[in-house]
C-alpha cells in the first residue's frame, strides 16, 4: 500500500476514534448528572477531555515514530507504528472514559493541556533561531575545517575557482587553487550600504523632522502611508529598477562628467537601496521625535529660541538614541538586502574605492554558491554558510544595540508607545 | 557695548529665515521620496503596460498533410518568419486532436514571433528591412495588430517571449502562501495568545519575546540558509517545491503575525476578561469566546500584511531552488515550482529585450495584487477598529 492511503487510514480512524471518544464520554456524563450527582464540568467538557486522551497521545506516539524514522534512521515500518498509535489511541479513550466522574475537574485539565499546546507553539521561534543558528555554524564549521578561518577574515582574493574539482576528488586536474579571501566581499557591501545610509538618512531623517514638527496632520496622514509604499514595493521590483533604469542614468550622467562607470556600478543598488530603507528610519524617527515631551519645545520656545533652533539644539538631541536605533536597524537591512545587489550589482570581488567600479557583497555570493549545480559538500557551497555566518552576527549585534538605545530612549522620557 | 534694536531685529529675522529654510528643507526630502514614488510607477508603467498587448498576424494556414510532419509548412514563405515558431509547433498536435482540419486552408489570426511584436510597438527588433516592409504591409491592410495578451495570464514560462506568461508563476505564488499561511497563521496567533493571556512574566516568555523580535530583523537570507540545511538536507522536502518555500516563508512570516496578533490582543480593554472572569469563565473561555472574537479583524489586517510581504519575497527562495523553469501550470505541493517574484527574476536575466517588457508586466501584475491586498488590510482595519 502506498504511504498516503495507509496515512489517509490513519487520520480516517483517529478522527472516528476521536468522535466516538466525544459522543461516548457526554453520554457518560450525562447520565452520571441524570443520576442526580453533582458534576465539576458540563458534558461537554468531559467529552473533550476523552477526545484529548484518545488523539493526545496517539499523535504523539506517532510524531515521536515518525521522528525517529526519519532522523535516527530506525527501522520501524509505518504500518506498525501508525497500528501501535490507533492502539494507544484506544487505550487512551478507555483511560478518559473512566476519567468521567463526577469528582474530576475535567474543565481545568483541558486548561492544562492548551496551556502546554500554547506554550508548544510558542517554543517554534525558538527552534527557529536555533535552526538558523545549528543550520549555518554546522555548515559554517565544516568550511573552516577546509579553509583556514585567519586567510577568510583577512583575504583580499576571492576566488571559489576550482573548488568544485576538489569535493569531486579531481583537485590535480584544476588550475589555480581555491581562496577564500572575504575582504572584497566586505568592502563591496560596505561601500553599497554606506551609499544607501547616504540616500537614507538625511532624506528620511528631514522627512520625519517635517512629519512630526511642520505638516498640518492631513498631509501627515497621507504622507506616512505613501512613504509606507516604499517599504512594501518587493525587492526584486527594486532590484529591476536599479538595473534597468537606474543603472544606465548613472553610466551616461558619469560619462558626462568624464567618469567611466560600469553597467554594475555599485552606486545604482545603493541609491535604490537607500530609497526603499527611507520609511524605516522616516517611520521610527517620526514616532521618537514626536514623544518627545512637548514641555521641552515650551521651555526652549519660552527662552526666545525661534521653531528651526528649537528642533536643532533641542528635539534632535533628544531623540538622538531613537534616531541613532533607526539608523542602524536601517544598516542591518541594508547589509542583509539580497535581491537589489544580486540583480544591479556585480559578480566580481573587487577591492576598490571607486563606486562607479562593479563591486560585490557577499549577499551576492551567497546567491551565487548556492544557485548553481553544485556539489553541496564543495567549499564554495559551504562558503556561503561562512558569510551567512558573519551577516547573522553583525546583523544581530546592530539589532541588539539598536533596541539597548530605543529602551534608554523610552526610559529616560517614560514613553509607552514605541 | 550693547546692540542696537536695529541690529537685533536684522539677528532675528536671519534667525527666523532659518528657521524658514530648516521646513522647506525637510518638506523637499518628503517631496523627493514622493516624487520617486511617482517616477517608480510611471516607468513601471510605460515599460510594462504592452506586455499586455501582443502582435498577432492573419496568414493562410494550410492544415495539409505535409504541415502535419513539418509545421513550417503550414504558412506561407513570405510570411514565415514572422509567425510564432512555438505556435507553428503546436500545429501538428491541433490537427490530431480535430481530424477535420486535415486539408483544409483556414485565414486566421496566429501569434507573431516575439521581434515583429517589438518592431509593432515601436521597440529595437531584429527584423531584416524585407521582413518589415511586409509587416507594414500586413500593417495597412489590417491583418497585423496588437491585440490582448491572454497568453500572458494562460501559459507558463518559455524561452520564446510570446509565448511566456505568468499562469505557473501564479500557481507557485498561490500554493506557497496556502502552505505559508496554514503554517504561520496557526502557530503565530497560539504564539501570541500564550504570550499576551497565559505566559507568566518569567525569563522562559522574555526569551521567546527577545527571539521573536530578532528573528523580525534576520536579513531574509538566512532564513534561506536554513530551509537549505534543514528543510532540504535534514528533513529531506523535496528541493524547489511549494512545500519548503511555503514553509521557508512560514518561520518568515511568524514574527509579523505574532506581533499583530499581540498588538491585537492587547487592544481588548480589561474590563472584558474581568467580566467574564467574574461570571466563572476559565482563561481559554475567556480568550477564546471573548478576546479572541474582539481582536480578530486586528489578526486578521496584520495576517493579510505578513501574507503580502511573504509574497514579494524572493530571496529565500531562490536559495531553496524556486527559480525553476516551469513551462507547465503544476498544481502540485511537492513537485518543482516557481513564485511571481522569482519568475520576474528569471525574467530579468533574459538577454532578449522582448523579456523587459514582459518582467515589467509581471511586475505590475505583483505589485496589483500587492496593493490590493494592503488596501484590503486597511479596508478591513477601518471598518472594524473600534475605540474603547
Amino acid at each position: 500500500m502506498q504511504t498516503n492511503q495507509i496515512l489517509a487510514m490513519f487520520g480516517g480512524a483517529l478522527l472516528l476514534l476521536g468522535l466516538v471518544a466525544f459522543f461516548l464520554g457526554r453520554a457518560k456524563a450525562t447520565r452520571v448528572r441524570a443520576g442526580g450527582t453533582a458534576m465539576f464540568a458540563q458534558p461537554d467538557q468531559y467529552a473533550w477531555f476523552t477526545v484529548l486522551t484518545t488523539a493526545g497521545p496517539a499523535l504523539l506516539v506517532s510524531a515521536v515514530g515518525g521522528f525517529a524514522l526519519l532522523l535516527l534512521g530506525a527501522e520501524i515500518p509505518t504500518l506498525y507504528l501508525l497500528a501501535g498509535s490507533l492502539v494507544v489511541a484506544c487505550l487512551g479513550l478507555a483511560i478518559g472514559m473512566l476519567m468521567v466522574r463526577s469528582d474530576f475537574h475535567a474543565r481545568q485539565a483541558i486548561e492544562r493541556v492548551i496551556r502546554f499546546v500554547l506554550a508548544g507553539a510558542a517554543l517554534i521561534s525558538i527552534f527557529t533561531t536555533l535552526g538558523i543558528l545549528v543550520s549555518i555554524i554546522g555548515e559554517a564549521l565544516r568550511f573552516f575545517q577546509m579553509q583556514n578561518f585567519w586567510d577568510f577574515i583577512t583575504g583580499t582574493t576571492w576566488n571559489p575557482g576550482a573548488s568544485f574539482l576538489e569535493a569531486a576528488g579531481r583537485a590535480d586536474e584544476g588550475g589555480s587553487a581555491a581562496q577564500f579571501g572575504s575582504v572584497p566581499l566586505f568592502a563591496g557591501t560596505f561601500m553599497i550600504t554606506a551609499v544607501a545610509m547616504l540616500v537614507a538618512i538625511p532624506i528620511g531623517l528631514l522627512a520625519a523632522i517635517y512629519m512630526a514638527e511642520f505638516a498640518p496632520s492631513r498631509v501627515r496622514t497621507l504622507a506616512k502611508p505613501v512613504l509606507e509604499v516604499l517599504a512594501g514595493i518587493p525587492t526584486v521590483v527594486y532590484g529591476f529598477f536599479a538595473a534597468i533604469t537606474v543603472a544606465p542614468i548613472i553610466v551616461s550622467v558619469a560619462g558626462f562628467f568624464g567618469f567611466e562607470a560600469s553597467f554594475n556600478n555599485a552606486l545604482a543598488p545603493g541609491i535604490v537601496m537607500g530609497i526603499m530603507i527611507i520609511p524605516f528610519i522616516s517611520s521610527l524617527s517620526d514616532d521618537v521625535i514626536s514623544s518627545v515631551p512637548d514641555s521641552m519645545r515650551q521651555g526652549s520656545l519660552a527662552l526666545g529660541m525661534t521653531k528651526g533652533e528649537t528642533i536643532r539644539d533641542v528635539v534632535i538631541p533628544a531623540a538622538l538614541p531613537g534616531i541613532i536605533s533607526a539608523s542602524l536597524l536601517a544598516v542591518s537591512r541594508a547589509l542583509g538586502e539580497t535581491m537589489i545587489v544580486v540583480m544591479a550589482a556585480g559578480m566580481r570581488p573587487n577591492l576598490t574605492a571607486n563606486p562607479l567600479e562593479d563591486m560585490t557583497t557577499v549577499t551576492v555570493r551567497i546567491v551565487a554558491a548556492l544557485t548553481g549545480d553544485q556539489e553541496f559538500a564543495s567549499a564554495e557551497t559551504l562558503s556561503a554558510f561562512a558569510l551567512g555566518l558573519v551577516l547573522f552576527v553583525v546583523t544581530l549585534s546592530l539589532n541588539l544595540v539598536s533596541v539597548i538605545m530605543i529602551r534608554r530612549f523610552r526610559e529616560k522620557y517614560r514613553v509607552n508607545n514605541l | 557695548m550693547s546692540q542696537s534694536f536695529d541690529d537685533i531685529s536684522a539677528q532675528l529675522k536671519r534667525r527666523h529665515r532659518k528657521s524658514a529654510r530648516l521646513k522647506w528643507i525637510s518638506m523637499g526630502a518628503l517631496g523627493l521620496a514622493g516624487l520617486f514614488l511617482v517616477l517608480f510607477f510611471a516607468d513601471m508603467l510605460v515599460k510594462g503596460l504592452p506586455a499586455f498587448k501582443q502582435a498577432q498576424i492573419q496568414v493562410q494556414v494550410d492544415y495539409s498533410e505535409q504541415a502535419s510532419q513539418l509545421p513550417l509548412a503550414a504558412v506561407n514563405e513570405d510570411v514565415r518568419s514572422l509567425v510564432s515558431r512555438g505556435y507553428l509547433r503546436l500545429i501538428p498536435g491541433r490537427m490530431e486532436d480535430n481530424p477535420e482540419l486535415l486539408g483544409s486552408t483556414r485565414l486566421e489570426w496566429v501569434l507573431a514571433d516575439g521581434q515583429v511584436d517589438q518592431y509593432l510597438k515601436g521597440h529595437h527588433s531584429k527584423l531584416k528591412a524585407g521582413e518589415q516592409a511586409v509587416v507594414d504591409r500586413l500593417v495597412e491592410q489590417g491583418r497585423a495588430e496588437l491585440r490582448f495578451n491572454t497568453t500572458f495570464f494562460t501559459s507558463g514560462d518559455s524561452k520564446m517571449p510570446e509565448l511566456t506568461g505568468i499562469a505557473s508563476a501564479a500557481m507557485g505564488t498561490l500554493l506557497t502562501l496556502l502552505v505559508t499561511l496554514s503554517v504561520a497563521f496557526p502557530i503565530g496567533v497560539m504564539t501570541a495568545v500564550y504570550l499576551e493571556e497565559f505566559a507568566p512574566d518569567n525569563r522562559f516568555t522574555q526569551a521567546i519575546e527577545i527571539n521573536i523580535n530578532n528573528l523580525a530583523a534576520i536579513p531574509s537570507i538566512l532564513f534561506g540558509l536554513l530551509g537549505l540545511a534543514i528543510f532540504i538536507n535534514f528533513f529531506g522536502v523535496p528541493r524547489s517545491s511549494p512545500l519548503v518555500g511555503g514553509l521557508t516563508l512560514a518561520l518568515m512570516t511568524l514574527p509579523v503575525i505574532i506581533i499583530a496578533t499581540r498588538t491585537a490582543l492587547r487592544s481588548v480593554p480589561e474590563s472584558i476578561r474581568h467580566a467574564a472572569f467574574g461570571v466563572g469563565c476559565s482563561r481559554w473561555q475567556v480568550v477564546r469566546d471573548h478576546v479572541l472574537p474582539l481582536a480578530l479583524p486586528g489578526i486578521m489586517t496584520g495576517s493579510i500584511i505578513g501574507l503580502a510581504q511573504a509574497m514579494g519575497e524572493t530571496a529565500p527562495l531562490i536559495i531553496v531552488g524556486m527559480v525553476a523553469f516551469i513551462p507547465d501550470v503544476t498544481t502540485s505541493f511537492t513537485e518543482a515550482a516557481t513564485v511571481l517574484p522569482a519568475q520576474i527574476f528569471t525574467w530579468a536575466g533574459e538577454p532578449d529585450r522582448a523579456f523587459i517588457e514582459k518582467t515589467s508586466g509581471g511586475i505590475l501584475v505583483l505589485l496589483t495584487v500587492l496593493i490590493t491586498l494592503n488596501a484590503t488590510a486597511v479596508v478591513l482595519r477601518k471598518k472594524f477598529e473600534r475605540r474603547w
